[in-house]
């Protein structure tokens, strides 16, 4: 069965609703002229297994479903959902949300998304792809191999989670699109204990694949392997340095410095309304001319990647920074439409019942020419940051931080002992001007990765080679 | 919403699920059922932008198979979904291991009085009336000061929601309650030196909100006060956090005495019941049944009934952990009735206002906002980006940002030098500014 028709079945036939209904809903959206009108209908099948003090602890099923009605009218946006998938409770949204926007006028220009994509994921359900019994046998043979690797080891954590979404957009031309969205994630958190002292190493990864992804190459192991060596480091570690200085950031999930510090403040809303540090800044330099940074939705089966957008929107390859120039913003079709822009397929949305807005998908830099351990031994006296957290920004002021939990001081080019984690903040619009050497050895994150903006959650990837970046301000306790 | 109507249509379907997880073979289970509507409306420069129709519900149910455990939940209530929901949870159960502490709580742990905490105040707002309230209190922002150039909006939300919850133990209680808040967050400067802030109000009552006008005039001021704003050299000072922001650091050493952090061994203040953690003059209590207050319960996330004035902290010694039945009994202990958290957590003010601090601080940072999560809760290290301002000799000189404020959570506390009775109100922990004796503070 196509795509669309299943995801037709599983969501609308199922509750008893036929594709002229929703049209009938659609038509009443455009009884007067608006600019975007559409319904998102949503089923999602969530699972969650937890593994702790050797024992399998927790399991939890989940399954939501719902459809948001949207209307969108010059920049005033009516939005109501509901989760029972009835015509009657669709209707009365539909209502509701048109009364907002009464006084119309087509503010949007004409903009269209790409035609020709392919799935970029197979559509399995991963809650499936193991029986249960396998699933669990997984979780207590890597609690078993993990607490063999270091006889320091107090406590082991693994997290396997599943998701499986269906989704469908009923558009104002009366066309539909649909998407079969598979995602998994495993983590592995080590807590050690040596002469009183107690840390900690946390690892994962995950993909638009099914559970078997882990197994392939005994992934969950290589996630132990890595958690219990950041403890092992962690436990060595000395007060970090407090102060300004270069820092060279290792290759992959450090890349949430792009993430930070240059994507959000590339959303066409933040832009639109001149709210972010970048604004009106198109074919700007904003970076060393080493530096060339894309959003890529495109690639095949990473957590940050989708088919198309919420919107229905196919994803694309989107150049922010080419040689240092800045070259575009992400959009959804509210702000390409309001801006006059291409669509470049980054409007997404938590759920259906939230408002789509512009996301990354997978932001990261390509690779440059310089060897890591010459950019190294370039360094006099400065930070190694390998691993990081969770990083945050202010758009406005262009302010961000991003916290390392993995670090060393680099000494006469050499690295010499590890330190304790430290946040490190900066100005998103000149940080990368700072980019004096950039690697060969670009790496994309083995996603973990989540974001966060007003209130709404979405899956993302970053990546990076190593870069060095001559000052930054490291937030250590050592004045 | 017709209330006792709700409550019970609400209490007849978490009956039916834990009647139907006992059919199912489960020895115990415990469910809740929760629906939330709601309103929300953004105006941005002077015109109505979103207007949202939030309307929720979900229903989770948890089930023992004697030591074993399982969970599920959905938000589709037809009949068959609720029997695939309890099937799910069953399912479930059946491949978790034993676990000895799992459970429901003791009987007698469960909560029978249930007062009535004036939590329900619905808000008869439309859309429209909400909409001039938005653009009321965002006009008060805008034309506060010719130094606001832009606007992120004014939002009026306003929710009210019932939640029921029982378990087969017999206990069976719902309640209903509703919040509403104000909000604006408005932009000055231009180019590379734009700074943007935001002030809210949120309340039970409507009544008790902070009048529209008046919080977009306060956004305003705060956005101006940052304009100018620069780095510090790296330095060690004496750090004042505002009340806002003190909340946070009760936060950390809340998440530090819970009892999931606890027996895991992943806090740096394992073992330090009865051990001073503070400065002998904090008492840290919560106050559950503070009538219309944001964090009020008869009863926790599991039933057990909460206590009137439990003590946390008295003269600096911890005197109690913040734990769940299951946490407890792990730790081999009885449950302090924090299953899903803490109530009203109050921190005795001290004699200070805002003012007072800042001539206490004297001359060293006063941090108003914090960025990040760098918080490592294992070991207390603490290292965050913030922005605030610089003071000396008691009087705020000029904005800062772009510097962090590193130390560890266990000295920060334990060298505590004073605490405000500038009470931030807003949150379920009631904390005035705090002010810290050194932090390193890095910068430029």
């Amino acid at each position: 069965m196509p795509l669309l028709d299943q995801v037709k079945n599983e969501i609308l036939y199922c509750s008893g609703l036929q594709t002229q209904d929703i049209d009938t809903v659609i038509n009443t959206l455009l009884n007067t002229p608006v600019d975007i009108a559409d319904i998102y209908f949503q089923s999602s099948h969530f699972e969650s297994w937890s593994l702790e003090g050797g024992i399998i602890k927790e399991g939890s099923h989940s399954i939501e479903r719902g459809a948001g009605v949207r209307v969108v009218s010059g920049e005033k946006t009516g939005f109501a959902y509901t989760d029972r998938l009835e015509l009657p409770l669709l209707m009365e949204a539909a209502k509701n949300v048109k009364a907002i926007v009464r006084q119309g006028q087509n503010a949007h220009s004409k903009i269209n998304g790409r035609q020709d994509f392919s799935q970029l994921y197979l559509p399995v359900n991963p809650l499936k792809s193991l029986a249960d019994q396998e699933k669990i046998e997984l979780l207590q043979r890597l609690d078993r191999t993990t607490r063999q690797l270091d006889n320091r080891i107090e406590e082991v954590m693994i997290n396997l989670i599943a998701a499986f979404d269906n989704i469908l957009v009923a558009k104002q031309d009366g066309s539909w699109c649909a998407d079969v969205r598979p995602l998994v994630r495993m983590n592995i958190t080590v807590i050690m204990t040596e002469n009183g002292r107690r840390e900690q190493g946390s690892m994962g990864g995950g993909a638009r694949h099914d559970y078997r992804y882990f197994l392939e190459n005994d992934k969950g192991l290589e996630y132990a392997k890595e958690a219990v060596r950041q403890a092992q480091v962690n436990l060595q570690a000395e007060e970090a340095p407090a102060g300004n200085m270069t820092v060279i950031l290792g290759p992959g999930w450090p890349g949430i410095l792009l993430h930070e510090a240059i994507g959000h403040g590339l959303e066409g809303d933040f832009n639109r309304k001149g709210t972010s540090a970048f604004s009106g800044r198109i074919g700007e330099r904003v970076a060393s001319d080493l530096c060339t940074v894309v959003d890529d939705g495109t690639l095949p089966g990473r957590r940050g990647s989708l088919t198309i957008d919420d919107e229905g929107t196919p994803t694309e390859n989107t150049i922010l920074i080419e040689n240092g120039i800045l070259r575009g913003y992400m959009q959804d079709k509210l702000n390409a439409g309001l801006m006059a822009a291409k669509l470049t397929g980054n409007g997404r949305r938590e759920s259906y019942a939230h408002l789509p807005m512009p996301r990354m998908t997978n932001t990261y830099m390509l690779p440059g020419s310089s060897d890591p351990e010459e950019m190294i031994r370039s360094v006099k006296h400065g930070l190694f940051a390998r691993n990081f957290g969770g990083g945050q920004v202010d758009i406005t002021s262009g302010k961000f931080v991003f916290s390392a939990n993995e670090a060393y001081l680099i000494e006469n080019g050499k690295i010499t002992r590890p330190v304790k984690g430290a946040t490190l903040i900066g100005n998103g619009p000149d940080v990368l001007t700072k980019v004096s050497m950039v690697g060969n050895d670009m790496q994309l994150d083995s996603g973990v990765g989540t974001c966060g903006k007003d209130g709404q959650s979405v899956p993302v990837g970053v990546g990076q080679p190593t870069l060095k970046i001559d000052g930054l301000t490291v937030g250590g306790t050592n004045v | 919403m017709q209330s006792q109507e709700e409550i019970n249509r609400l209490k007849n379907v978490v009956q039916r699920l834990l009647d139907e997880a006992k059919q199912q073979g489960a020895t115990a289970a415990e469910a809740a059922f929760s629906v939330d509507n709601g309103l929300s409306v953004t105006s941005r420069l002077g015109e109505v932008e979103t207007v949202e129709f939030h309307c929720d519900q979900g229903i989770g149910i948890t089930v023992y198979f004697g030591q074993k455990k399982g969970s599920a939940s959905t938000n589709d209530i037809s009949a068959d979904s609720l029997t695939e929901t309890v099937k799910a949870a069953c399912t479930f159960a059946r491949y978790t291991s034993e676990d000895e502490f799992a459970g429901l709580p003791e009987q007698d742990r469960l909560a029978t009085e249930f007062p009535d905490l004036e939590l329900n105040h619905p808000w008869s707002i439309d859309a429209e009336q909400a909409i001039d309230l938005a653009i009321e209190c965002e006009n008060a922002a805008l034309g506060y000061d010719p130094a606001i150039t832009n606007s992120e909006g004014a939002t009026i939300n306003t929710h009210q929601g019932a939640r029921v919850f029982g378990n087969s133990l017999g206990f069976l209680h719902g309640a209903l309650s509703s919040r509403h808040s104000i909000s604006c967050s408005v932009l000055a400067g231009s180019n590379d030196a734009m700074q943007r802030d935001y002030w809210y109000s949120v309340a039970r009552n409507a009544g008790n909100l902070e009048a529209a006008r008046q919080i977009g005039e306060k956004a305003a001021q705060r956005t101006i006060a940052r304009l100018g704003a620069h780095s510090l050299t790296t330095r060690q000072c004496p750090v004042l956090f505002s009340a806002e922001m003190a909340s946070g650091l009760i936060s950390s050493l809340i998440g530090a005495i819970s009892g999931g952090s606890l027996y895991r061994k992943a806090t740096f203040l394992l073992d330090s019941l009865d051990t001073r953690i503070l400065p002998d003059f904090v008492q840290i209590y919560e106050q559950p049944f503070l009538k219309g207050a944001l964090g009020s319960a008869s009863y926790d996330a599991e039933g057990v009934a909460t206590q009137n004035k439990h003590i946390v902290v008295s003269d600096g010694i911890l005197r109690s952990y913040i734990l769940s039945t299951y946490s407890a009994r792990k730790l081999g202990m009885q449950t302090t009735g924090n299953a899903g958290g803490i109530h009203n957590l109050t921190v005795e003010p001290g004699q200070n206002d805002l003012n007072g601090m800042l001539k206490l601080l004297n001359t060293g940072l006063y941090v108003t906002e914090l960025m990040g999560q760098g918080i490592n809760r294992v070991t207390g290290d603490y290292s965050r980006g913030a922005s605030g301002f610089w003071v000396e000799n008691g009087i705020i000189q000029y904005p800062v940002h772009e510097i962090t404020i590193a130390g560890n959570l266990k000295s920060m506390l334990a060298n505590l030098v004073e605490i405000g009775n500038d009470i931030d109100l807003r949150g379920n922990i009631r904390v005035g500014s705090i002010l810290l004796e050194k932090m390193a503070i890095a910068g430029e």
